[in-house]
């Protein structure tokens, strides 16, 4: 049914959009008075600094591709030109850089939060779902990225990840010939991969919306893992969490600069300060660091497909997680053993991590199959298990009385008062 | 709460230590040690007398074998030459200027826009007459680790080979090149070069502001980029001790 809306925004201009298409309303719901559970962490600041940090990609990313050169004999120099000729091109390009390594320690912590509170369990599965999709979007587009600028790294990492696809039986082969566009990685698979990658944050952003959407259908979970019941519970968004994710950002922003500005190599492989060079394989080849851990699971199976397979079934045990874990408690706070395990879990990652960055010799062979066993066993034995077996303590009864006796701490459990005072304006 | 908070931030920066444990590349050859530099630190800048006689050294000796093929004279301006300084030091190289009217390429005196000379047409000539194609210097102190200290013990790291070093014919022992083995001949040796500026061209101080200059050459926006990120480093600490400020307060009515 058509109608006009009716607008409650009183500046004439405003109202008249308004009136016509309602998205100063809808902003006003969902993002003003959009009741937001009281008792947030400053880890459910990570979601919006990820979103952040996505708009910086994207802008620094148009910038540069208006320099760039998608071409192996002009890349490398083309990335060279923008660093010295381009007025601030060091700087768009080091905000780049850097900015993939912040959007990935932001992301991994804002997945951690979703695991460690159980964010993931009903109602909320669609809503993981589509934030693993998010994470295989950003690992892809980051994967290309590196590729542009046609250093050492750029050209080995992309021929040794291109390469495991032809660890399939019989499709393998053609796949890897169709992904480089020839029969090496030349300049077709540079020309491809740089047209993905100014597509796929696009995608991305895309795909970003429905998982805000899918949020804003069944609310945020919180700390305590337990429904919002009264409005008491609850907080309007703004001001009171635009001012708090201010806080984070100011604070992800200055960890951004620091790299940024003091270190904006520490994070990158010398070799890619050298250009491509097909005849010459460096001694060791590494990915950036945020798939070191991924890159150890490949390296741990000693067969070639059983690797690739378990790479990718690494995260794709994550879109099964909500059926994996059992326990109908969501916030590890209450469940005293998933509260130790998931931090096994974090340092198997670490683990892993720290695998991948070395030449597969020796103790770290072990240290690796031991990870990688373990990061599934979580997953697919310990959890399933757990969930049937773990005494849980305790819920509270809501997120305003946060112990069952009504005792709140500072507030002395009077949910009345001061407590009620901010959901009066909502 | 606040301990949930710690254990994220702990969790977060545990995350980034294990991960930042630089991969210990499996080499013999040692850590270069730790040289004191001007562009050190935070605050740290370019010492533009070294990095002028470190282009003196470059261009009378480096300057024979190695191109610098991202830098073009009118760059030097970053190390504080004048423009009439940069004009006629571009002037004295010939550089490729085009064809002729047979079509064959034609070789005339340097501009500020020229590219640095290169010694060598092709990769393959260089290799040929060396043995080895010596790589290009503009970033090299970016592409190796440690760095300028590394390209600083290179430069000051030729020995005799160890009693019972099998060495290569052609080749040199080096103490901090992985492996030995290096196809670059000693290029400097003490009084290689004669600074205008009066300093004792010894080995190390030659050694010294070549690497200045290098380092200049593969990041010649440091000190502006360190400059701003003091500037912007401020502020967002400024700014984000008042949004936290404004955050309490707002927070302070509210049973959480
Ligand atoms: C006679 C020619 C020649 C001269 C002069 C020369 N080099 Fe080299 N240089 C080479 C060759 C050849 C290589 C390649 C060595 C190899 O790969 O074994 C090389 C390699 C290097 C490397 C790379 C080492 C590595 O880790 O791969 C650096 C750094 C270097 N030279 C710096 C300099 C500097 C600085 C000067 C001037 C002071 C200089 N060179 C003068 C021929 C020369
Ligand atoms: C999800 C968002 C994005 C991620 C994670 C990402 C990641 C990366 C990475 C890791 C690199 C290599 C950096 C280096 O070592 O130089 C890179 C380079 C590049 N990216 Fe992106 N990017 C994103 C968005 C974009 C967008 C939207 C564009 C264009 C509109 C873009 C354009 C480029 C260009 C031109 C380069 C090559 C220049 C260079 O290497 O600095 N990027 N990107």
């Amino acid at each position: 049914m058509a109608g006009l809306n009716k607008s409650s925004f009183t500046n004439p201009v405003v109202n008249w959009i308004d009136t016509r298409l309602p998205v100063f309303t809808m902003m006003q719901k969902e993002y003003g008075k959009f009741p937001t559970p009281k008792n947030f962490n400053y880890m459910w600041n990570f979601g919006a600094l990820a979103m952040i940090n996505l708009l910086i990609m994207i802008i620094t990313g148009i910038f540069l591709a208006m320099n760039y050169q998608p071409n192996t004999q002009l890349a490398f120099n083309s990335v060279q030109h923008i660093m010295r000729d381009v007025n601030y091109g060091w700087l768009i390009r080091y905000v780049h850089q850097n900015g993939a390594s912040m959007f990935f320690i932001v992301t991994y912590i804002h997945i951690f939060r979703g695991m460690y509170y159980g964010s993931y369990k009903a109602p909320r599965e669609l809503l993981w779902m589509i934030g693993v999709v998010i994470l295989l979007l950003m690992m892809a587009t980051a994967f290309m990225g590196y590729v542009l600028p046609w250093g050492q790294m750029s050209y080995w990492g992309a021929t040794v990840i291109t390469n495991l696809f032809s660890a399939f039986p019989v499709v393998g082969q053609p796949i890897v010939t169709w992904l480089w566009g020839g029969f090496a990685v030349a300049d077709p698979t540079l020309n491809r991969f740089f047209s993905l990658h100014y597509l796929l944050p696009f995608v991305l952003l895309g795909v970003v919306f429905l998982h805000v959407a899918a949020l804003h259908v069944v609310g945020s979970n919180n700390p305590l893992g337990i429904d919002v019941k009264t409005p008491q519970d609850t907080v309007p968004f703004h001001p009171y969490y635009t001012v708090k994710d201010s806080v984070g950002i100011c604070v992800f922003l200055l960890v951004f600069a620091l790299l940024v500005f003091f270190m904006p190599n520490l994070l990158g492989d010398p070799n890619n300060f050298i250009p491509a060079n097909p005849l010459q394989t460096p001694p060791d080849i590494v990915p950036e660091w945020y798939f070191l851990p991924f890159y150890a699971i490949l390296r741990s199976v000693p067969n070639k497909l059983g690797g690739v397979c378990m790479m990718f079934g690494s995260i794709l045990v994550l879109f099964v997680l909500p059926w994996l874990d059992t326990s109908p408690v969501r916030s590890a706070r209450f469940r005293p053993v998933f509260r130790v395990l998931i931090w096994v879990w974090v340092a198997s990652v670490i683990g892993l991590g720290m695998v991948g960055a070395h030449p597969p010799t020796g103790i770290w062979v072990v240290l690796g199959r031991v990870c990688t066993i373990y990061y599934f066993f979580h997953f697919l034995v310990l959890l399933p298990i757990l969930g049937k077996m773990e005494r849980t303590l305790p819920l509270p009864e809501s997120i305003s009385r946060p112990v069952i006796s009504g005792n709140s701490g500072g507030g002395g459990g009077l949910p009345s008062g001061a407590a009620a005072r901010p959901m009066e304006k909502a | 709460m606040m301990r949930t908070i710690l254990r994220g931030v702990a969790a977060g920066a545990l995350v980034a230590l294990g991960l930042w444990t630089a991969p210990a590349r499996a080499q013999d050859a040692p850590v270069p040690p730790q040289q004191v530099w001007s562009f050190d630190g935070p605050f740290g800048t370019f010492d533009m007398a070294a990095a002028q006689r470190g282009f003196q050294v470059y261009s009378q000796v480096c300057a024979n074998c190695h191109s610098m093929d991202q830098l073009h004279y009118r760059d030097l301006s970053g190390i504080g030459l004048s423009a009439a300084q940069i004009k006629a030091i571009a002037a004295a190289v010939q550089v490729p200027v085009g064809v002729d009217d047979q079509g064959a390429p034609k070789l005339g005196p340097g501009t500020p826009a020229s590219m640095f000379r290169a010694p060598f047409a092709t990769v393959d000539a260089a290799r040929n007459a060396l043995g080895a194609a010596p790589p290009d210097l503009s970033v090299i102190v970016n592409a190796r680790e440690y760095h300028a200290n590394y390209i600083y013990g290179i430069l000051t790291g030729f020995r005799d080979p160890p009693p019972g070093f099998k060495l290569q014919p052609g080749l040199y022992y080096n103490e901090y090149f992985p492996g030995h083995q290096i196809h670059m001949p000693q290029p400097l040796h003490g009084n290689d070069v004669t600074y205008a500026d009066g300093t004792p061209a010894r080995l190390g101080q030659e050694a010294h502001d070549v690497v200045t200059f290098l380092t200049w050459a593969a990041n010649p926006e440091m000190v502006e980029r360190k400059q701003i990120g003091v500037r912007v480093v401020l502020f967002l600490a400024l700014m984000g001790g008042l949004t936290y400020a404004v955050k309490r307060r707002l927070w302070a009515n509210v049973d959480h």
